[in-house]
């Protein structure tokens, strides 16, 4: 895992030398300080002063970022800028990656999410997940919904776990497709169903942030219409941070973007600014295409 | 001409086809103006009169130096007038005949094994030349012929690519054939060994003592072919080693996949895989001076009767002998069950012990018990270790510190020494493999159908 980032992180600098010496300067020296609006009022999620290592690479630059409740962010940047891994350090997951060490104050309302005393359990419970590819358990519709109540004894009675699976299906807009097979698994479900099967697991456990790392990349546009849809659902009860390479999603499912350029988040602001009227000068060149 | 030097003049034949044709192919390529206007690379026009050369001529020389005796001495023989009518007569006149020829006298010989004897020695020199002019001239002759085919469009490469083709696909069969002919060979000697003893006798009998009197005033007994007390001390001794082997292996194989660090993982792996390098002799030993002994000391403190060959004690090394071939298999399995999965649950919030049990585990199950079917198919054919440390006697016993015996100790008991091939005590031996053979392939059938399965899971 950590060579794929490495390699993404090679990647960025091939496609950063293809710069002309000119932007090569103005993006060395822009991109130090963030502009637009990183900080937030209602901040749920509060990152401060982010460092992320892979061994002796440093992948994120001293990221500040608050994520608001009920709030969509989106993370774009090109390949290799660091979105997912800033992502990953929102729950920990980066806690499997030999090498891997995070600098920073990160918090999730006010707890701290590194640290000695903190146990990483709960806090993925009230963090959940939604992968890049759908990663269904090779179990039952049913099993892969009911294996985080179960697992964090949230429901003791079958009539009560039974409750949890449908309303988590409900909310993620599967209930219908597959309520006459719980009990065939969850495998042979099409690409969209299962992430949303995917997401369906994630709020089973009732999350208080979700996150979603590139949840529509392997999916059609059909399916990828279908999560965003329910991405906007979602927003009334969760927060979600979500990294996407697609710019029409962001510019559809989010209130605010963040623009990440090697490591460093260079810009915060409204989406609908980043869009029509970006402030530094490589958001601008990323969402015309220049480069990315 | 000596074989040898056939060879060697055969393979120069060869090089010289391979060169002409390489070297046409070179000269054509020049004059149209380049390699890419040939229909193949020069190599290939090389290698197309190379096999033509050497193939059909080396087939020859082969058929021949295995058919060649056999004729040689039917044709001796024909000409002998009185021969003896038992072929245990006949291979000692031919054998005289041979050591006639080959100058050892012994006593007067006949003036008719004379004549025979040069009669072997005309046929031998005659059989010798006519072999090298027909290879050579067959070499030769489809050499020219290769060569004179030689055209820029001669599509040399297809050719030769079937020859390959061809080559390949026999030694596959050298395998297979193999396989088959062991079984057929097992069967046969089985089924004269079910002529004199029952089928139902022998798959239902409760008693086993295979010794036969040789002659019909000696004492001893006729016999007993119940096989039923090998069964069940084989199904002891392999339930014991898989109780050893199958919690020990997976968790070792959990451990080395799940927790360990790399740098733990590169010396521990290794390591437990010397486990299964070990020759089964040397844990023959292990078992029968060490375990054995200790097992039988510890039963006796606590007061149980215990033999000092066991069960118990052969199941229990055997185990450890088969610890590395799960762990290593399961490995295997759960490393490919994809990380998405095990990200997946920890996502949720599993710890790591539960996205083992509850994720990676289920989710390798069907692999991993292909594998355990595997080590049991191993288990089960194991001879060394159960020899020296089980002991032989066939007893039917459900107490696993009793000596027990196991269907691949009889056989070599039964083998072991003079032999008389006609004996049913002799021919047990291959009804007993014969079932051995059964066993394992079904086992190893559904092994293999699980993994298969296993393989369609996550696509």
């Amino acid at each position: 895992m950590s060579t794929m980032t490495l390699d993404a992180a090679g990647h960025a600098e091939a496609v950063q030398s293809e710069l002309t010496g000119e932007k090569m300067a103005i993006s060395q020296a822009a991109v130090r300080k963030t502009v637009g609006q990183p900080f937030s009022d209602t901040a749920k999620l509060r990152m401060r002063n982010v460092n992320v290592f892979y061994g002796e690479t440093q992948a994120i630059h001293n990221v500040s970022l608050d994520i608001g409740r009920n709030e969509v962010v989106a993370m774009i940047g090109p390949s290799g800028c660091g979105k997912s891994t800033f992502l990953r350090c929102l729950n920990r997951m980066n806690d499997t990656i030999e090498g891997c060490r995070v600098d920073g104050e990160l918090s999730l309302d006010g707890d701290p999410i590194y640290g000695p005393k903190v146990d990483v359990v709960p806090l993925r419970a009230r963090v959940g997940m939604v992968f890049q590819k759908p990663n269904p358990f090779p179990k039952s519709i049913y099993e892969n919904v009911a294996y985080g109540p179960k697992i964090h004894g949230i429901a003791s009675r079958r009539a009560d776990l039974d409750e949890i699976v449908e309303n988590s299906l409900r909310r993620a807009g599967l209930w219908d497709e597959v309520k006459d097979r719980l009990d065939k698994p969850g495998t042979g479900l099409s690409g969209g169903q299962q992430q949303r099967l995917c997401i369906a697991r994630a709020i089973a456990v009732s999350p208080e942030v979700i996150l979603m790392d590139e949840p529509c990349s392997a999916l059609d546009p059909i399916a990828t219409a279908r999560i965003e849809e329910l991405i906007d659902e979602l927003r009334e009860n969760y927060t979600i941070a979500i990294v996407t390479h697609s710019m029409q999603q962001a510019a559809r499912v989010s209130q605010r973007t963040a623009y990440f350029h090697l490591g460093h988040l260079v810009e915060v602001n409204d989406t609908e600014t980043v869009f029509t009227n970006p402030e530094h000068e490589l958001t601008e060149a990323y969402i015309t295409g220049r480069f990315g | 001409m000596q074989t040898p030097t056939l060879f060697a003049l055969l393979l120069l034949l060869i090089l010289v086809a391979y060169g002409t044709g390489f070297s046409r192919a070179l000269s054509a390529a020049r004059s149209r103006g380049g390699l890419r206007n040939l229909s193949s690379l020069p190599s290939y026009h090389g290698l197309f009169a190379a096999l033509w050369c050497g193939l059909p001529a080396l087939l020859l020389l082969g058929a021949w130096l295995v058919f060649d005796d056999a004729i040689i001495r039917s044709m001796v023989m024909h000409s002998i007038a009185d021969k003896p009518d038992t072929i245990a007569g006949q291979n000692l006149l031919f054998a005289q005949i041979q050591n006639l020829a080959a100058g050892h006298l012994v006593g007067e010989p006949s003036p008719q094994l004379q004549s025979a004897a040069e009669h072997l020695s005309q046929l031998r020199s005659n059989s010798n030349t006519l072999q090298a002019f027909l290879s050579v001239v067959l070499a030769v002759g489809l050499g020219a012929f290769a060569l004179l085919r030689f055209s820029p469009e001669l599509r040399a490469r297809e050719k030769v690519e079937k020859v390959l083709r061809a080559i390949l696909i026999t030694c596959a069969c050298a395998a297979i054939f193999t396989t088959v002919g062991i079984l057929f060979s097992v069967l046969f000697e089985s089924l004269r060994f079910f002529q004199s003893v029952p089928v139902t006798e022998f798959l239902f009998g409760l008693h086993w003592s295979p010794q036969m009197a040789l002659r019909a005033d000696q004492v001893g007994s006729s016999g007993a072919f119940g096989a039923v007390p090998l069964f069940t001390g084989t199904l002891m001794v392999s339930a014991i080693a898989m109780f050893v082997a199958v919690p020990v292996g997976l968790m070792a194989a959990i451990y080395l996949a799940e927790y360990a660090s790399k740098s733990v993982r590169n010396v521990a792996k290794p390591v437990l895989e010397i486990l299964a390098g070990v020759p089964t002799v040397v844990y023959g030993f292990f078992a029968a001076l060490t375990v054995a002994p200790f097992i039988r000391d510890l039963a006796t403190s606590i007061g149980l009767q215990a033999s000092s060959e066991s069960a118990l004690a052969a199941g229990l090394v055997m185990g450890i002998m088969i610890i590395p071939f799960v762990s290593s298999l399961s490995d295997d399995v759960i490393n490919a069950v994809p990380q998405s999965l095990r990200d997946g649950a920890l996502g949720l919030g599993s710890t790591q012990s539960e996205t083992v049990r509850k994720v990676v585990i289920p989710a390798a199950l069907p692999g991993i018990v292909g594998g355990v079917l595997l080590a049991v198919s191993r288990a089960i054919g194991e001879t060394m270790i159960v020899v020296m440390a089980a002991g032989l006697a066939a007893n039917l016993t459900a107490n696993p510190l009793e000596s027990v015996t196991t269907v691949t100790v009889q056989i070599v008991t039964l083998l072991v020494g003079d032999q008389e091939f006609d004996s049913p005590k002799t021919l047990a031996a291959f009804a007993l493999g014969l079932m051995l053979f059964i066993s394992t392939l079904v086992l190893n059938f559904i092994a293999l159908h699980v993994v298969k399965k296993y393989r369609e899971q996550y696509d």
